[in-house]
Parts: C-alpha cells; sequence; structure tokens
C-alpha cells in the first residue's frame, strides 16, 4: 500500500466516488423518465380520446372499427382476478405464516421456507402453462360451461403465485412480535389459538397488512399467466368462468401486434400503463407507510 | 375483539387449538402439494419431448422438428450481459448508499424511490425499453436494448439485497481498517466487500434468476418468437427461453402445449443450474471467511 502514491491514491477514489454517484443517480432517473414517459404519451392520447369516454365508457374496442376507448372493462379485468386471487391467497397465506411463527419446529422451516421460496422463484409463463393445461382442464369438469380462457384459473395461479410472497412476509412479522407477550398470555391459561388469533396476529398486523398490499400490487401487476390463461376478451360480466382481458394481457396484445409508433392504439398502451402505474404506485406507497411506522414501533 | 370466555370447558378450548394447529399445517403443505403437482404435471408432459434434438434444433411448424437452441443461447447471452450491466451498477449503488452517502432528505428520499422502483410491474419496464432504448435510442429489437431493459428491472432488487449484506458486516471490521490508516475506499474494497460477498453474490443470483423468467418486458421490447439463427453480436435480435415457451403454450394444438412443458424443463434446469452455483461460491467463500 505505502507504494502508492498519495496523490494517485485520492484520484483513484475521486473517480470511483463520481462513478458510485452516478450509478446512484441512475435510480431517480429512471423514475423520472417511467412518469415523463407515461405522462407524455397519455397526454398525447387525451387529445384524441376525452378522459370522460377513456375512464368511464364500458366498452374497449381500440382496434377494430367503430373504435372506442373505455377503460373501465379492462380495469374490471384486473380488479376480477386481483380479487379472487386475493380471496384464495391472504386467508391461505396468513395461515401458513401463523404456521411457520407459532407451530413449526426449526427443522420444519427448514424445509417449508425454501418450498416457498422454490414457489415463489418459478417463472410466471409457467403459471400461465398450469392454469391453461392443468387448472382449467380440471376446473371444467366442475363447470362444464368453463370457457378455454376464464378469469377463474387464472386467479387461482395468481393466487398460488402471491401466497409465498404473503406467507413469508407475515412469517417475519409475526416472528418480531416480542416473545414476552406470548409468554404473558401462555401464562394467564391461553391456548396456542387464542395467543395465535388473539395476541400474535393483532400485535403483528400492520406487517401482516402490509405483506397483503404488496402481494396484491403484485397480482395487478402480474402479466403472463393473465394473459396465457384469462384471455384477450374485455368484458364487463361478473362470472369468472368467462373470458376477459386485464390491463397488462391488452399491453402484451397490442405489443405482440405491428402496431405503428405514434398512433393512437400505441398511444393507448401508455394511458393503460399510467392508470397501471398509479394504482400499483399507490399501494406500495401506502404498504411502505405501514412499514415505516412499524420500524418507528420497534425501535 | 372477543374475550376468552371461561364459560367454555377446557377441553373445547384445547380442541379448538389442537383443530388449529392442524388447520394452519395442512395449509402450509398445501404449497409443498401444489409445487409437486405442478412439477410433476411438467416433468411427465415435457420429458418425453425432451432429447439432444430438442436442444440442438431451432423452432419450426413441426412440433417433431421444433427445438429450442436459438431460445436457450438467447437466454445465456441475456444472463451474461444482464450480469455485465446490472452487477457493477447495483453494487456501487448500494455501496455508495450504504457506505459512503450522509444520511439526510436526499438519502431518504432515493431510498423509498428504489422501494417504490423494485414494485414497478415489470411491463412498465417493459414500455419504458420499449420507448427508449429501442425507439429513442434507436437500438431496435436487439439483445442490448433487451438486456438493457432487463438490467433496470433488476437493479432495485440487486441494490437491497446488496445493501442488507453491507449492514450485516460488523464496524469492528471498518474501524480497524480505519485504525491503520486505510481510506475509506480501501476499507470498502478490501475488508467490507469480501466481507459481505455471500450475501451480495445471492442477491445477484435471486435477481438474474428473476431476470432469466421475466417474459412481459421482453415481449415488450419485441423479441422475436421465431429465430431461426444464432444471434453473433449484442446489435442481432434474439429470442429466450420464456418467450418461445410463451409462444408455444399461446398456439392451441396440444403437441406445442407439451413442447412447451419441455421448454420449461429446460428453462427450470438453467435456474437450477444458476442456483446450486451460487450456493457453491457462498460455501466456499463462507469457508475461506471462517
Amino acid at each position: 500500500m505505502s507504494r502508492i502514491g498519495k496523490q494517485s491514491k485520492q484520484w483513484g477514489e475521486f473517480w470511483i466516488r463520481g462513478w458510485m454517484r452516478l450509478t446512484t443517480l441512475l435510480s431517480l432517473v429512471t423514475t423520472v423518465a417511467i412518469i415523463v414517459l407515461l405522462l407524455e404519451e397519455s397526454f398525447q392520447f387525451f387529445k384524441n380520446v376525452s378522459p370522460a369516454e377513456f375512464f368511464l365508457g364500458t366498452s374497449w374496442v381500440p382496434l377494430l372499427e367503430p373504435k372506442s376507448y373505455g377503460v373501465l372493462p379492462l380495469l374490471w379485468g384486473t380488479l376480477q382476478v386481483t380479487m379472487l386471487a386475493a380471496c384464495l391467497a391472504l386467508p391461505l397465506g396468513l395461515a401458513s405464516a401463523v404456521y411457520l411463527s407459532e407451530y413449526a419446529s426449526p427443522r420444519m422451516r427448514g424445509i417449508l421456507k425454501p418450498v416457498l421460496e422454490l414457489l415463489a422463484g418459478i417463472p410466471t409463463v409457467v403459471y400461465g402453462y398450469f392454469a391453461l393445461t392443468f387448472v382449467t382442464p380440471l376446473l371444467q369438469k366442475i363447470f362444464p360451461q368453463m370457457q378455454v380462457f376464464n378469469a377463474l384459473s387464472a386467479s387461482i395461479v395468481v393466487g398460488i403465485m402471491i401466497l409465498p410472497m404473503i406467507a413469508s412476509l407475515s412469517d417475519n412479522a409475526l416472528r418480531s412480535v416480542p416473545e414476552s407477550l406470548r409468554q404473558g398470555a401462555y401464562a394467564l391459561g391461553a391456548t396456542s389459538y387464542e395467543v395465535s388469533t388473539q395476541v400474535v396476529v393483532p400485535a403483528g398486523l400492520s406487517g401482516v397488512m402490509a405483506s397483503f398490499l404488496l402481494a396484491i400490487a403484485r397480482a395487478i401487476g402480474e402479466t403472463m399467466a393473465v394473459t396465457v390463461a384469462a384471455g384477450q376478451t374485455p368484458n364487463l360480466s361478473l362470472s369468472p368462468l368467462e373470458s376477459i382481458q386485464t390491463m397488462t394481457a391488452y399491453i402484451v396484445q397490442v405489443s405482440l401486434g405491428d402496431t405503428p409508433s405514434g398512433g393512437i392504439a400505441y398511444q393507448t398502451l401508455f394511458a393503460v400503463a399510467a392508470v397501471l402505474f398509479v394504482i400499483t404506485l399507490a399501494i406500495n406507497i401506502v404498504s411502505q407507510l405501514i412499514l415505516a411506522r412499524l420500524r418507528e414501533a420497534y425501535e | 375483539m372477543s374475550r376468552i370466555s371461561t364459560q367454555e370447558s377446557l377441553k373445547k378450548r384445547h380442541r379448538r387449538a389442537r383443530n388449529f394447529a392442524l388447520l394452519c399445517s395442512c395449509v402450509t403443505w398445501l404449497s409443498v402439494l401444489i409445487l409437486a403437482v405442478l412439477l410433476i404435471q411438467i416433468l411427465s408432459t415435457g420429458l418425453g419431448w425432451l432429447d439432444w434434438q430438442f436442444l440442438t434444433s431451432f423452432p419450426s411448424r413441426f412440433p417433431e422438428k421444433a427445438g429450442i437452441k436459438s431460445a436457450l443461447v438467447g437466454t445465456l447471452w441475456l444472463i451474461l450481459l444482464v450480469a455485465t450491466i446490472a452487477i457493477p451498477v447495483g453494487v456501487s449503488t448500494a455501496i455508495y448508499l450504504e457506505e459512503f452517502m450522509q444520511r439526510g432528505k436526499l438519502a431518504k428520499i432515493i431510498e423509498i424511490n428504489i422501494a417504490n422502483l423494485a414494485g414497478v410491474p415489470s411491463i412498465v419496464y417493459g414500455i419504458l425499453g420499449l420507448a427508449i432504448f429501442v425507439r429513442a435510442l434507436m437500438l431496435g429489437r436487439s439483445l442490448l436494448a433487451g438486456a438493457l431493459t432487463m438490467s433496470l428491472l433488476i437493479l432495485p432488487t440487486i441494490i437491497i439485497a446488496t445493501r442488507e449484506a453491507l449492514v450485516a458486516v460488523p464496524d469492528s471490521i471498518r474501524f480497524a481498517a480505519y485504525s491503520l490508516g486505510a481510506t475509506k475506499w480501501q476499507t470498502v474494497w478490501h475488508h467490507v466487500l469480501p466481507a459481505s460477498f455471500p450475501g451480495i453474490m445471492t442477491g445477484i443470483i435471486l435477481a438474474l434468476s428473476r431476470a432469466i423468467g421475466e417474459t412481459a418486458p421482453l415481449i415488450m421490447i419485441g423479441a422475436l418468437t421465431f429465430v431461426a439463427f444464432l444471434p453473433e453480436g449484442v446489435m442481432d435480435s434474439f429470442t429466450a427461453l420464456p418467450i418461445q415457451i410463451y409462444n408455444w403454450v399461446s398456439r392451441p394444438q396440444t403437441e406445442f402445449h407439451e413442447l412447451a412443458a419441455a421448454g420449461i424443463v429446460t428453462l427450470l434446469l438453467v435456474l437450477l443450474l444458476m442456483n446450486a452455483t451460487a450456493i457453491a461460491i457462498r460455501s466456499k467463500t463462507e469457508r475461506r471467511l471462517k
């Protein structure tokens, strides 16, 4: 080290620090780029289509004549899949988290946690394949009138996809509940059921909520499983057995075709993506606020 | 909140506790069952198609002649490029945030911003890549455009994981280096980074695995589904494993669905190989550090 002159050492660090500052700025630039891009192209879009038609219209036919640009069917498709997936994954995920944090032996945890990580690491296109070739045929035995592409089987695999996330994050939240609370309740004669449901889960509730929100945001942004399994039919129907289209699936559909840059069809991509971005951003921010408050409470 | 009722017999309360424990454990094992069913279904469908011919043929209209050579090579190119771009950028951002930057408002904003970027749907990154790399920078539907888009997508994951690994390094190591006259950078480079290497490695592999499986951003930037040649440089158009799988899944014929299963087996094998490498590297360095 002594062979290196002090001067060159300082110069080297100067460049390294400069490079690190630059890369750190890149994360801010990315966010700004996303926002500017979505705003600018959506602005162009709203020059051609009134916001009232976009947000209140009930028919989405952007590629065929007569065209109409009501985003509600896409929004409903996304909402339907998200709600059904949440109905499946939130209770199951929480129950798994309770098992992992309250009941499982360290050895069990050592087996189950990696399995959950594996389940979370499987690419989403694989879940799409699974929905189309396994879940749908299975469900068609129960509901013979079910269409090949339908919201229900897509929702089920999206639920399976977000379940490990909820289980793992909620498990962390429940484990951070101080042991003294549990011991206190047990000392008063509570059973493990009463301790779990009336002490541990309420105490860890904000962390559990944050995990729910993150999982829901993930379900809203989920693309490949719903593109493969839920179909390409924008639809306001209440039945989950029919083919629908989510916002993400629409974006994929358009980008698969040859869409000339600059036309209205191209601009719809950005308008729909902007809606998607705003919704997921809002949910993510709320969940971060909850987590930040949680950190304060425990520090 | 309901109160614990004293009228309820103790026996009943204990039975409920037992049933609850059983229920929770069944639900957790359900995940294991689902994973097993998923893997068995894919393996039983796909293994029959997975042979040397499948690995070394280009895609084709005829299922019995189709293969995934171009997709496999495209994915390998993509891993290499994304790793070259995202690792230096992500790790240096994390080092700067954790070791150099003053705690303050700006640091807080950047931190929140990175957490938010991690939650942005991948398809939005795809749109960003389409507008900036493919159109504005005129990289076209090239490997480079795909790799840049994927790098942006996984940067937040790498940064967050690297920061966690850096935080875990005890301060005593830093103080020891400073007390011997090391500069800040020397401390980080020679002491903090080696000590946090296993953690950083794990984060990087997880992030790269995510990049390999992501489909939507590549569809957005226009990775082609029918590529009957191998890319020879970063400006060539390409296809990747998840794109090829999607292409086969979205066809109506059953034979193509079976091909998709074989493609999925290949994809999962690549992922497995990467994770095994990560574990091997980690255990090796952990032993050395101890």
